[in-house]
């Protein structure tokens, strides 16, 4: 060999690695370009959200609408979507927040979750929107889940509320009616267990599934006792909360809930229900979709699905009309997005938009006012709707309610709770540990 | 080309590039991964040094050190596993029938994706209609057991695929290797009248001692930092009874959002892969090499 192609073969490996570095470079360059304002007034806006279009084709498809009717309103801005699953949203947002490379819009969870974000000095303040062009928009209690010390720093566009969804064929083959009573729930699970059929669907893999549960036994016992010891206000040993712990075990020794719950995630244990392996199945009105709208779904099995309000305790402390829930996720504008202005007029299109549309299209419900007299709705969609309304309370899910670390503690005492691994007694003590503690 | 190759300004070209990304991407995460160790980091807002804080709190902490035994069981099994893959190996490097299509039966685990494996599985455990439980109930086992969701079994169960993924990766390292022994020498042992069995363990297995070093590093080192399955198919639950010190890291980090505590764990859990490592070469020195060239 002569020196010459060894020289162009050196060339070649040189000029590669500076176009593989020179890569990297303007790609970081590029960012702040691509959200930026380019001379020319164009705006591109980066939109981080999590419905793929795989498993949330409903919401998908709506988003695509929104964002294609925006561009052709405003034909200056261009919108640039990145779409992750729901766990995977969940890490890249913190990933990105560690390097300050957040998305101009994106989406949140409320409360403890959103928390470490605003301290950060992360999302923006929304309060100019929500006094201004948004004012009256949200059903009341829906936006004061994203205010930290008085600001409001994200946008609710969905609120949910869980109710007990059953399967009426199940149901009617043992002559059983959809319970109001605990008395009658247990009897109901008594009934279905003794005729060697699944009562409940839980898949508890997933861990705030079987937080749903312990919530409403909460709730029903102890009214906002639980909701004051998260906050700090009350203390985790009151008796209700002890006592709701040790009826989550009572119902896994009755063999309430599905085989092997603690192995499978809400997925899995979801299919139970829709498979109808289970008679019931606790779950936010997220899943509305699937009894109502969703085109994959066989209406056959769309028309079984019937749902009821977790029922009363005798001696309990809160009304039938008392529901686990709360808004889900909403949109937060970047502090340092270089084009705030034009992310936040695209979060107020948003959420209007959501608010007409998700309803119609998506079978799901806005934390938007609607008007649902004109148009014709599934009647368990509408049904939900009027509860909703008629709700005395709403405690947001204690995973959201509580900061990081805690929920954290909060969901594995959960499992380890379905799971028999703790008592009762030590289930309360390492919740009020993991609240002391802060953070 | 010796030439070109004895320039010392031409070799350190060579070598820049390759050095620049493995400094970038390897080293200076690792220093910096050490270095959040020593900081109460939420991984959004402001840095506070704690100093060893973390590093003392991870000796005292007792899921850590559980999930420190998970994962000194795995690479407990994975080692003995060996065993059995080398066994398997030794027959299929011998003249046997079908050889070629059993080498590609066990190879075919590793061409599949962690993710696809941990779906397979699930499926195959799922505690209702998965195919080992419908299989035990049609043999007349009553009530099997939820194989994930029991907290004493689930970290065996989980062991099996991870075994079954790897095995067929060491049997080929093992296959290659006694196919590279001269069929000389076997030759004129069996002349000699050794045994198979003799041929095997006093011949072939002097002759591969150094690749059954290499496999017993890689076996050991790769189960200390296993991570993927066990995320997918348990999460490491119920109840940290699969936690292993790669996802307990992974939890941390990136669910309590206490990326100091969770830099500190994947700062030790490098330490103690260092430590083994050269605790492993240590044991399986040996003096003088068996060469048959």
């Amino acid at each position: 060999m002569n020196k010459k192609p060894i020289a162009m073969l050196l060339t070649l490996t040189l000029i590669l690695t500076i176009f593989l570095s020179g890569c990297s470079n303007s790609d970081s360059d590029g960012k702040g370009e691509a959200s930026g304002s380019g001379s020319d007034g164009k705006v591109t806006l980066k939109f981080m959200h999590l419905w793929p279009a795989g498993s949330s084709a409903q919401q998908n498809k709506l988003v695509n609408d929104i964002i294609k009717q925006y561009q052709t309103d405003h034909p200056n801005v261009t919108i640039k979507q990145e779409v992750l699953e729901n766990e995977q949203y969940k890490n890249k947002l913190k990933i990105l927040s560690a390097s300050n490379e957040l998305p101009d819009v994106g989406v949140t969870w409320a409360a403890g979750f959103l928390e470490p974000y605003v301290k950060g000095n992360l999302f923006a303040p929304v309060d100019e929107l929500l006094s201004g062009p948004l004012e009256g928009k949200f059903i009341a209690g829906t936006t004061e889940a994203y205010a930290v010390e008085g600001k409001t720093y994200a946008l609710p566009i969905e609120l949910n509320i869980s109710p007990i969804y059953y399967n009426k064929d199940i149901f009617a083959k043992y002559n059983l009616q959809p319970p109001a009573t605990y008395d009658e729930f247990l009897n109901v699970v008594k009934t279905l267990t003794d005729n060697g059929e699944v009562p409940i669907a839980l898949g508890n893999k997933d861990r705030w599934t079987g937080s749903l549960w312990y919530m409403y036994l909460a709730n029903r016992l102890g009214g906002d006792a639980l909701e004051k010891a998260i906050q700090g206000t009350g203390k985790f040993d009151d008796p209700a909360l002890i006592e709701a712990a040790a009826e989550v075990q009572k119902l896994v020794d009755m063999n309430a809930f599905n085989k092997g719950f603690n192995g499978l995630s809400n997925d899995e244990g979801k299919s139970e229900f829709m498979n109808e392996k289970a008679a019931m199945y606790l779950m936010g009105t997220w899943e509305l979709p699937n009894y109502t709208t969703n085109p994959d779904v066989p209406q056959e099995f769309k028309d079984k699905i019937g749902f009821f309000k977790f029922p009363t305790m005798e001696e309990g402390k809160s009304d039938i009309n008392s529901w686990v829930g709360g808004p889900g996720v909403g949109l937060f504008v970047a502090q340092n997005s270089k084009v705030k202005d034009e992310a936040q007029k695209f979060v107020q299109y948003f959420v209007e938009k959501w608010g007409e549309s998700s309803v119609t299209e998506a079978g799901v419900i806005p934390a938007t006012k609607v008007d649902t007299a004109e148009v014709q709705l599934p009647q368990l969609y509408t049904d939900l709707l009027n509860e909703l309304n008629q709700a005395s309370s709403l405690t947001l899910f204690a995973d959201v309610q509580m900061k990081p670390a805690a929920a954290q503690v909060h969901l594995d005492m959960i499992q380890a709770l379905f799971g028999k691994a703790v008592t009762p007694e030590e289930f309360v003590k390492n919740h009020q540990a993991a609240i002391d503690k802060g953070n | 080309m010796d030439k070109v190759m004895s320039n010392r300004l031409v070799a350190a070209l060579y070598v820049l590039p390759a050095l620049l990304l493995l400094v970038v991407l390897i080293y200076i995460p690792i220093v910096l991964t050490g270095y959040y160790g020593l900081m109460q980091w939420d991984g959004i807002g402001a840095m506070t040094f704690i100093g060893l804080e973390n590093y003392t709190r991870l000796l005292q902490d007792g899921t850590f050190w559980q999930s420190a035994y998970h994962t000194f069981l795995l690479a407990l099994f994975s080692a003995l596993s060996l065993i059995g893959y080398l066994m398997i190996a030794l027959v299929l490097s011998g003249k046997i029938k079908g050889a070629n299509l059993f080498r590609k039966i066990y190879l075919i685990p590793m061409l599949l994706s962690s993710v696809a494996i941990a779906q397979l599985w699930l499926k195959i455990y799922h505690p209702s209609n998965g195919v080992l439980n419908t299989f035990l109930e049609a043999i007349g086992i009553a009530n099997p057991p939820a194989w994930l969701a029991e907290p004493s079994l689930v970290l065996y169960a989980l062991f099996v695929p991870i075994l079954w993924q790897y095995a067929g990766f060491y049997i080929l390292i093992y296959y290659a290797a006694l196919k590279n022994i001269p069929e000389s020498l076997v030759e004129a042992a069996r002349i000699d009248g050794a045994s198979p069995w003799q041929i095997a363990f006093r011949i072939k297995l002097p002759l591969i001692t150094e690749v059954i070093k290499v496999t017993i590093v890689l076996a050991v080192v790769g189960s200390l930092k296993y991570f993927d399955l066990i995320y997918v198919m348990t999460d490491g639950g119920p109840n940290g009874s699969s936690e292993v010190m790669a996802s307990y890291m992974y939890h941390q980090a990136f669910r309590g959002f206490d990326f100091g505590y969770g830099s500190a764990v994947g700062f030790f859990l490098l330490v103690i892969c260092l430590v083994v490592t050269w605790l492993l070469r240590k044991a399986t020195a040996s003096k003088d090499t068996i060469q048959y060239s």
